[in-house]
């Protein structure tokens, strides 16, 4: 079949200064009708780069430097704006990863719909009003008549992403370009929405371009893939030959580097727990006041009991919105729990106050999810470690000399303890955070999806670093996460959450063997590349 | 460092920045260029400035000197500028972060203080502050501070309400931090960049209201400041306009540059606004 889309020896260069020349370099691609081809990779490989030139939007700091975009007949490189614009929506449409921010918060759903055909086509109103209705029926929102109504934020994410792959439908183009289009969402609705996708691309036969790191993904969805590393592509072929037989060595580490599903077998646990939670609840009051609306309460954590035995690590899993990080932020007293009670190492955690609570303050350290929002950009890595220590009383330059032997703890060079948080990488942030809650000795360590945002290579490196220090130091973990395949691998024992309750808890090798509550088989059969090439090749 | 080259590579802040210097050095020089008391008796009043003669601004209705004044003068307006900022940020801040961290009831009662002073107009607040506790130079820079800093508490306020729920200002409650030392030595310099920005408006501010003060007869009448020459000129300014405009343009030039180098320190501090 003729191809749609030619990209030939395309390079991007970089600003100046960058680590390395290009942001893609001497790329080749062919999308031809009803294909779907992945371009795997991970941050800074190219790949939204690649998306955004096939758009023709590309920022003018990154100019072309050399190859072509071949649309039929016509070189996308070398098309003014006005023609771009002719080209986006009728023929290459294009969905983006964070749909919150990719729609306009003033407009309702529907609107933001017409518009394209407003833009495009000189339909009536009455006629474009039906079309984007229809749209929203096609694309399986609940009750399309009300969310043509809803404003952005009156729509969950799942349905946002519906909203977003409407828009992109809209003018039924025959190229879409999908960035990263499920990595904001939950996993079952992930699921659904590669499902949407799927469904819709053989309805119409068009050609998808499907920006992802997850080979997970990957595997539910492709049928050709192409992997990039650092502007190049390293491999590229048929899904079945890339996943089960990796040519490139990059490819092989990428792909080894996915957590499985199966956990090992149970380790054997001291009969001894550290951590008692009982009964923990926090709601949240929003609204109020004198003259606003109702109040609205918000159960998050309602009656929580968790045991974490002493050196074991427990999983809290969950979606978004499950009172996972409320529990976690409880448990460390960031947040004052309403009721319940907290008991850490023989201590009352959960009733202590003011100074007393300070001063048990490093009984439990916690790691953050956000490698670049957890660290004060104004101070040194080395301060950043040693401060725990100072405020306890430390002499500064004994509690430097602790901080370099806790950066050679983490993997990290102590000689690096000057340097700002800006010059380190994403794993090596995540790092020094890893140092700074390990500085003041703490018995228990509550991780809040500390590798969720690392690239696959560096959060297997960062987990393996994890369990390491947990056994060394004889730690106890309390580990949060949305993702099943790294709870699988690190956690002894899982708690799964729901709407603010733990709906199943116990042995996770037995919890993912054989799940009892629904919930919980519906999280695991919407994990990714479950039954597939991922699995297979192993 | 690359704030301060990206500053030097606007011609406005660099501008700005000349001019500022000249006015400090022109202060600081005073007593070499006019050693002489700038309010003793120099020559026949109100003669015209002229560039050969031995004055080179004329002489105010008096008959002292104007240049000298302006030189004096600009001593007392940029240290009486610059105290005055300081105590205006130094409230300005105190109020803010205390309001902005704690929240809540501490937010509620320090925001409604905030907003009784905003909603008097600061001159009328001012001339109140000197009439009661008198008009000497130290009273009159206090007061200007006392009237000034609400602007700042605000900003201040809305920088730590956004910065305190960071994941690096909870990771330091986590550590056992004090909050006094998580206020001050790990949000404050976080949000320090648009505070020291808009303290070259609180000190624009400031000169002028020492101006407006003093045209009025109410600042201290035995400095030199350059409010005080033009409140002299106002009764010959039909006939010896240059007696109010020369300290006018004075004002306006410091002014212009306190503005030119604030702006550009709010794009070199402020990467968000690069580029546009």
């Amino acid at each position: 079949m003729t191809p749609l889309v030619r990209i030939e020896d395309l390079s991007i260069a970089l600003p100046g200064g960058a680590d390395r020349p290009y942001a893609v370099e001497k790329l080749s691609l062919t999308l031809a009708p009803g294909e779907i081809v992945c371009v795997v990779g991970e941050s800074g490989s190219g790949k939204s780069m690649t998306a955004s030139a096939l758009m023709g939007l590309l920022p003018t700091s990154l100019p072309v430097r050399g190859g072509r975009i071949m649309l039929g007949e016509r070189n996308i490189l070398g098309l003014s704006e006005d023609e771009l614009r002719a080209i986006r929506g009728p023929e290459i449409g294009m969905i983006f990863q964070e749909p919150m921010t990719a729609l306009n918060p003033l407009r309702t759903a529907g609107d933001q719909i017409a518009e394209m055909f407003r833009a495009h086509t000189k339909l009536s109103k009455q006629e474009i009003g039906a079309r984007a209705l229809k749209l929203l029926d096609e694309v399986g929102i609940p009750e399309p008549a009300s969310a043509y109504r809803a404003y952005p934020h009156e729509l969950s994410g799942g349905q946002r992403q519906r909203v977003m792959i409407a828009m992109a439908l809209a003018l039924e183009p025959k190229i879409l370009i999908a960035d990263e289009p499920t990595t904001a969402l939950d996993v079952t609705i992930q699921a659904q929405i590669l499902t949407l996708i799927r469904d819709i691309q053989r309805r119409t036969g068009m050609a998808v371009l499907f920006i992802t790191h997850d080979f997970g993904v990957v595997a539910e969805i492709a049928d050709r893939v192409m992997v990039m590393q650092h502007g190049r592509v390293v491999e590229s072929g048929t899904v079945g030959d890339v996943l089960n037989d990796p040519k490139a060595d990059y490819t092989r580490a990428l792909i080894a580097a996915v957590p499985s599903i199966t956990p090992p077998p149970p380790r054997v646990l001291p009969n001894k727990t550290i951590a008692t939670v009982r009964d923990l609840s926090k709601t949240y009051r929003t609204g109020g006041g004198w003259f606003g609306r109702q109040r609205r309460v918000t159960y998050a954590v309602k009656a929580v009991d968790i045991d974490l035995p002493s050196r074991a690590t427990l999983g809290i899993v969950g979606e978004s919105g499950s009172g996972k990080s409320t529990l976690a932020r409880c448990i460390v007293r960031l947040l004052d729990p309403d009721h319940g009670t907290i008991e850490l190492d023989g201590v009352d955690f959960g009733k202590l106050g003011g100074e007393t609570l300070r001063r048990h303050r490093h009984l439990v350290q916690m790691v953050f999810q956000d490698p670049y929002a957890s660290l004060n950009p104004r101070r040194t890595a080395g301060d950043l470690v040693s401060q725990g220590l100072v405020a306890r009383g430390v002499k500064q330059d004994k509690a430097l000399a602790r901080a370099k032997e806790l950066f050679t703890l983490v993997g990290l060079d102590p000689s690096a303890t000057d340097r700002l948080p800006h010059q380190f990488s994403g794993g090596q942030r995540q790092r020094i955070g890893l140092a700074r809650a390990l500085a003041l000795e703490p018995k228990i360590l509550v991780a809040d999806e500390a590798v969720s945002a690392l690239d696959v290579s560096v959060q297997a490196q960062v987990l393996q670093l994890l369990v390491e220090l947990r056994d060394r130091l004889s730690l106890s973990m309390i580990f949060i996460t949305h993702d099943l395949r790294v709870a699988a691998q690190i956690c002894d024992r899982i708690a799964i959450m729901q709407r603010g309750e733990v709906v199943e808890h116990g042995v996770t090798a037995e919890i993912f063997a054989a799940p009892k509550h629904p919930y919980t088989q519906k999280l695991l059969s919407a994990v990714p590349g479950r039954v597939n090439a991922v699995e297979m090749s192993r | 460092m690359k704030a301060l080259r990206h500053f030097l590579f606007s011609p406005a802040a660099v501008l700005g920045l000349l001019l500022l210097i000249g006015i400090v050095g022109l202060a600081i020089f005073a007593d070499l260029l006019y050693p002489r008391d700038p309010l003793a008796l120099a020559g026949r009043p109100l003669q015209w400035p002229s560039l050969g003669g031995r004055f080179l601004l004329g002489t105010d209705a008096s008959g002292r000197d104007i240049a000298a004044q302006i030189a004096h003068g600009a001593r007392t307006t940029l240290l009486m500028g610059m105290v005055s900022t300081l105590i205006a940020i130094a409230i300005g801040i105190v109020v803010g972060a205390l309001a902005g961290f704690y929240g809540g009831m501490t937010d509620d009662a320090l925001m409604r203080m905030t907003e009784a002073f905003q909603t008097l107009p600061n001159f009328i607040l001012l001339l109140v502050l000197v009439v009661v506790v008198g008009s000497n130079m130290t009273a009159v820079t206090i007061a200007i501070g006392a009237v000034s800093w609400p602007a700042v508490a605000r900003l201040t306020r809305a920088e730590f309400l956004t910065l305190r729920n960071r994941e690096f200002v909870q990771a330091c409650r986590t550590l056992g931090l004090t909050n006094r030392w998580i206020i001050f030595r790990e949000v404050l310099p976080n949000a320090l960049a648009p505070i020291i920005v808009y303290g070259s408006v609180v000190m624009a501010t400031a000169i002028l209201l020492e101006s407006a003060l003093a045209f009025l007869d109410l600042s201290d009448p035995n400095i030199a400041s350059w409010g005080n020459l033009i409140g002299q000129g106002r009764k010959v300014l039909r006939s010896e306009w240059y007696v109010s405009a020369i300290p006018g343009v004075a004002i306006l030039l410091t002014i212009l540059s306190v503005s030119l180098v604030g702006q550009g320190l709010n794009d070199a501090l402020n990467p968000r606004l690069r580029g546009r």
